[in-house]
């Protein structure tokens, strides 16, 4: 260790919606270390790295590597610069062997016109050798193993001269031989000479391979550590918590009937992994009940199995005591579900009609609405007039196509629509990711009025503000299962929650998760 | 009218222009006379009445076309059925016309409605081989087509014809079940009235129903339609068997309306013209006679300008597609489009910042 | 009588006959789809390039210069499909259904043009490719009926599956399109423009399909006439997609669509109906897409639990 090798300073990055991803941030990296980039989703390492590796340019700031000044405009330059990047979703072609996936785009060539398949596959092999990557060369992708699939992408970038290498979340599919055999290697990289960026969250395996770790949150490094100096609840301090806290009014919890119980949940991938491991929770009207976690820990399963989205599971759902599995969305909806997706774009709107189609969806069919065949639009376009105006929505008129408005506004088109039906049971998951402050709080206020109407509502949040201060019973989901349950969430901190939520702490006992035996 | 109208609306004027230009610049360069054929191209119908109403009369199938096209697409699959739909429509309703008797009036419209249920089925097949196999509409509706006019040759030659006539052709239809002329001196008849009741009632099913509006959630983004609690599959199916019942009965009505036999050895292309016209009409039926009408002059211009000059009539497909290569283009004006998208964004972060 | 006739060597002869449009329309298919485009306009390719092979012929009074001259033309039409798609980014469908059009009446105007006949293109004397019949081969029982004595561009089109199999998994512009069709961003990460790709992937595409058009009216017909494409291009289509979008899966599946056409053939002279029979090439690819798609979609469900 001991010469700068990076250095990135005052970057500011801001995305075209608005959104300061990275605001002045100063990185530097050691030859020869490997050095972790913790933060939550949203705290802006990924975009970082984005201006490293020259998918993004910053706004403001330069990059210095090795002693010169560099200007990254593409993956391309940056590979030439020696930089390598093996992202979070493999860029294989499935059916290409080992080796042709090492040498796409720059395949050795003989009798000037074929590909020379043994010079492929030496060239392969070597440089497998050279790292110790244990690896048939000649095997096709999508034959081999998630670990290995890594193991390639890892490859590619040392076969085209990569001095440093950003790994994005790497353990993220790994099961945990394969991370313990990717952590052998990237020791014996270590040994080399090259420089490793580990972007994670996982605070164990930053303890284990890591020798330094700068933090970020909210776009902001926290700053740079010597792994060995600061210990894991230090670090979920500076990852996990709340800038500026913001409180809302909220009536004492009034709990009615039981509306929502789940019973020994469990989802299982097609790849075999628990994605939901024997959940268990029930859910009683007149409460705001949050789901806290990093996000890829269960919740998107867990929400896709409550909405009716997806009928494979094992166990058991009931709302208002009917079996889920037993009736379509519609259905669900008609007894009173709602639900604002994760993802607006792809679930939670058309963006290429107006205002007025995407906020009937779901309740064009009932008869204040439309008679037996034709559509009462006279009374829809007053609703929905009413409703631009209760929410705010910033429009030019109900006419206005969705997918102009923006982030923020999109988000009051969805919860105008699902709030609009009177609904008796909520499923929120994310339902302030990605907007303007104003409009997340209006969203969060109108879910608290809902909570004081009587409506049982589910709250699936990776957002901090927003968990702590609305939920009335707070879970944990890690990895799949509840870590920990908080019926006192006024006197919980974030400290606390940091670690459960990153699995540094766990408390199987989980009382009061379930009301009715 | 929002930017986005004006901008599709600049498209379209501006493609059909530049597709013109083309053609005339085609013209030109092949004829001996290009002023007089150009001339005859554009103003050829409207010399005369007669000439006007060959426009009305060859609208009419178009419109039926057009309209059934614009319901099958708004659940956005591509089923090109409807060509064998409209031909199996002619069929039936001559089929019909010469196995049953009824009272006039009924008669006709029992053929079309006849005509109507046969074209459902054509367009239903490939639909519901989707459903079932997960089979590519776009090959198999293409194949529907085809095997629709074997079958209706062999029908034709081995029931239908009329063995004292020259020609492959049918028994001639009896005048009851023939749709009647309304204008002496033309040759329109009154299923210009069904067509454009059926354009009236296709906007109406698109915009106003319930259906409709499943219909186009589904097209438009069919994640959020099942999300929404939409059966997709249901409504899928739905819109594809109401635009083969269209296309069938527009068969019908241009058999009964404009022929005296059934004489149909080819397939005469009315679902590809649908593409061109519900392009032009953006998909929405009410704006579908507009766009039958615009074909329709271009067409009848051109067999006027092929009678009296030497073009030949097919120099308008060749306008068609370019005007279809141009429309679609999403890049074509997309400098114009990337401004006006920039200056309403602008303007909506401005309103936000003086929140 | 009609088994009799199916076992003989003038039907495998006449299936190898009926298959070579469809074959090189169905590579050129594959191609396409092999780097992640649908070519829908084969159909209009194959009209546009058949009456390009009889006015070329005739115009430079050899086979062989109006094919090469014919081949660039289709390859033209490809780029000219590409474009569109890729730059101006028109729907590929529609943009293939533009093209399908505009190949419908230009066809006959130009046919109007030089040979003064709307239907036919009798009056223009175009050289067709011979036939010729294989020295060693002809003499093998049974197979040298079938496999001799066939149109040189037959011959041709089967080395062409060969030739398109090697292009396809022997060099690196075949390794680098079938990269960009099964997943475009891992090929752009290593910096292949998955753009120019498609251009050429497109062009090529044209030029095979161009071959399958010359043959048509070159070979398989000795003339011209109006829509003598008859929805072979479609067929391809169906075609490659049940062989995978390989060379040797769309040289099996455009063989059984070539017996099926060959089949029609022989039936006719029978007490057939002729239009029965008609229907059954199509009826073959229908039915074919189905029992293909069904066997697929089961596969899907068995692997991913849905």
């Amino acid at each position: 260790m001991g010469d700068k090798v990076l250095q990135m300073n005052n970057i500011m990055k801001i995305y075209p919606n608005g959104v300061v991803a990275v605001e002045d941030v100063t990185f530097e990296l050691e030859k020869g270390e490997i050095h972790a980039l913790l933060g939550e989703n949203g705290a802006g390492k990924s975009t970082l790295m984005k201006v490293l590796f020259g998918i993004e340019t910053p706004e403001q700031g330069e990059i210095i590597l090795n002693g010169c000044k560099a200007d990254i405009k593409s993956p391309q330059e940056a590979i030439k610069m020696g930089i390598g990047m093996v992202h979070q979703h493999f860029m294989l072609v499935p059916s290409l062997t080992v080796a042709e996936n090492i040498v796409l785009g720059v395949e050795p060539i003989k009798s000037s016109l074929f590909i020379d398949e043994e010079k492929a596959f030496k060239l392969s092999k070597e440089i497998a050798e050279i790292y110790n990557f244990d690896i048939d060369v000649t095997e096709r992708v999508e034959e081999l193993p998630v670990g290995l699939k890594q193991k390639v992408e890892i490859l590619k970038a040392l076969y085209r001269g990569a001095d440093i290498l950003i790994l994005d979340e790497p353990t993220a599919v790994l099961t945990p031989q394969e991370t313990e055999e990717l952590f052998v290697q990237l020791k014996k990289l270590k040994e080399k000479g090259h420089t490793i960026i580990f972007i994670s969250h996982k605070l164990d395996e930053i303890k284990e391979i890591c020798d330094r770790a700068t933090i970020m949150r909210n776009g902001r490094s926290k700053g740079t550590f010597f792994v060995k100096d600061i210990s894991t609840a230090e670090m979920s301090r500076l990852m996990v918590g709340r800038d500026v806290v913001v409180t809302f009014d909220k009536k004492p919890v009034e709990l009615k009937e039981t509306v929502l119980k789940v019973r020994n949940l469990c989802i299982t991938g097609f790849t075999g992994i628990k994605r939901v491991d024997d959940l268990s929770f029930d859910v009683k009207a007149g409460e705001i009940f949050g789901i806290a976690g990093v996000e890829g820990n269960g919740q998107g399963h867990l929400a896709e199995v409550l909405t009716g989205l997806s009928n494979k599971y094992k166990g058991e759902i009931t709302i208002f005591d009917r079996d889920v599995k037993k009736h379509n969305i519609r259905e669900l909806r008609d007894l009173g579900m709602a639900h604002i997706p994760e993802d607006r774009m792809t679930f939670g709107c058309a963006k290429n009609m107006n205002i007025m189609d995407n906020m009937f969806t779901n309740q064009y069919h009932k008869p204040e609405y439309s008679g037996k065949v034709l559509l009462k639009n006279k009374k829809i376009e007053s609703r929905v007039n009413d409703l631009i105006k209760e929410y705010l929505v910033k429009c030019k008129s109900y006419k206005q196509n969705v997918g102009m408005l923006s982030g923020g506004n999109i988000q009051k088109v969805v919860v105008a629509r699902e709030f609009s039906t009177d609904p008796k049971i909520i499923i929120a998951n994310q339902p302030t990711r990605g907007i303007d402050v104003g409009a997340a709080s209006f969203i969060r206020q109108r879910i608290i009025e809902f909570r004081d109407a009587g409506c049982a509502i589910i709250l699936i949040s990776a957002d901090l503000n927003e968990v702590l201060e609305l939920s009335d019973r707070l879970a944990v989901i890690y990895k799949g299962k509840f870590s920990g349950v908080f019926n006192d969430v006024k006197n919980l901190t974030e400290a606390e929650l940091g670690k459960y939520m990153l699995g540094i702490k766990r408390d199987d006992r989980l009382e009061g998760i379930i009301y009715e035996q | 009218m929002n930017s986005n109208t004006k901008l599709n609306i600049l498209r379209i004027v501006l493609s059909v222009l530049i597709a013109l230009l083309i053609s005339f610049g085609i013209i030109f360069i092949t004829s001996e006379e290009p002023v007089k054929a150009i001339i005859q191209l554009l103003t050829g119908p409207l010399q005369s009445q007669r000439r006007f109403g060959n426009v009305i009369e060859a609208m009419i199938p178009l419109i039926f076309t057009g309209v059934g096209v614009s319901i099958m697409f708004a659940a956005n699959e591509i089923n090109l059925a409807g060509e064998g739909a409209f031909h199996i429509g002619g069929l039936i309703a001559t089929y019909f016309a010469l196995n049953t008797v009824l009272p006039p009036v009924i008669s006709p419209i029992a053929a079309i409605v006849a005509a109507g249920l046969f074209g459902m089925l054509v367009t239903g097949v490939p639909a519901v081989m989707k459903i079932k196999t997960e089979s590519d509409v776009l090959v198999s509706s293409l194949m529907m087509n085809y095997l629709i006019l074997y079958f209706s040759n062999y029908v034709l030659n081995n029931m239908l014809r009329d063995p004292k006539a020259g020609a492959v052709v049918s028994y001639a239809v009896p005048d009851i079940t023939k749709f009647s002329t309304i204008f002496p001196g033309t040759r329109i008849h009154v299923g210009l009235f069904i067509a454009l009741a059926v354009a009236v009632v296709g906007y109406v099913f698109l915009y106003k129903t319930k259906i409709g509006y499943e219909i186009r959630i589904t097209g438009e983004n069919r994640d959020f339609a099942r999300y929404s609690g939409i059966n997709t599959v249901k409504i899928t199916l739905i819109s594809q068997l109401v635009g083969g019942f269209i296309f069938g009965v527009g068969g019908g009505v241009e058999l009964l309306g404009m022929y005296n036999r059934f004489t149909w050895t080819s397939l005469l292309g009315y679902g590809w013209d649908a593409i061109i016209i519900t392009t032009l009409a953006k998909k929405n039926p009410i704006y579908v006679p507009l766009a039958a009408f615009f074909l329709a002059y271009l067409r009848t211009g051109a067999s006027i300008m092929s009678r009296s000059t030497d073009v030949a009539t097919e120099i308008v497909t060749i306008t068609q597609g370019i005007i279809i290569l141009l429309i679609v283009a999403e890049q074509f004006l997309s400098k114009y489009k990337h401004k006006i998208i920039s200056r309403e964004a602008k303007a909506t972060l401005i309103e936000k910042e003086g929140e | 009588m009609i088994i009799d006739a199916i076992f003989s060597p003038e039907f495998l002869n006449a299936t190898l006959r009926a298959t070579t449009p469809i074959l090189f329309a169905a590579l050129a298919s594959a191609i396409a789809s092999k780097s992640g485009v649908v070519n829908m306009a084969l159909e209009g390719i194959m009209l546009f390039t058949a009456l390009f092979g009889v006015i070329f012929s005739a115009a430079f009074q050899s086979a062989w210069l109006g094919l090469l001259a014919t081949m660039a033309a289709g390859g033209f039409i490809g780029f000219f499909l590409a474009f569109f798609v890729l730059r101006l980014k028109t729907d590929e469908i529609l943009a293939a259904i533009a093209i399908n059009l505009i190949a419908n009446g230009a066809t006959i105007l130009i046919l109007l043009a030089v040979s003064g006949d709307r239907g036919i293109s009798t009056s223009i004397h175009s050289i067709i490719i011979p036939m010729i019949t294989l020295p060693l081969i002809k003499d093998i029982p049974f197979l040298g009926k079938a496999l001799s004595n066939q149109n040189i561009l037959t011959y041709i089109s089967l080395i062409m599956v060969a030739v398109v199999h090697i292009f396809l998994y022997r060099t690196p512009l075949g390794l680098q399109i079938r990269a960009v069709g099964e997943n475009k961003d891992a090929a752009e990460s290593v910096g292949i423009s998955s753009t120019k790709i498609r251009y050429i992937s497109l062009t090529i595409s044209g030029v095979l399909a161009s071959m399958g058009g010359y043959f048509l009216s070159g070979g398989y017909m000795t003339k011209f006439t109006t829509g003598m494409s008859a929805g072979r291009g479609f067929i391809a289509l169906a075609a490659s997609a049940m062989g995978g979008n390989t060379p040797i899966g769309s040289f099996l599946v455009s063989l059984l669509f070539g017996a099926a056409q060959a089949l029609s053939n022989i039936l006719q002279l029978g007490k057939w109906s002729y239009e029965l029979v008609q229907m059954l090439p199509y009826a073959t690819t229908l039915t074919g897409l189905g029992i293909y798609s069904y066997i697929r979609m089961k596969k899907r469900q068995r692997l991913t639990g849905r």
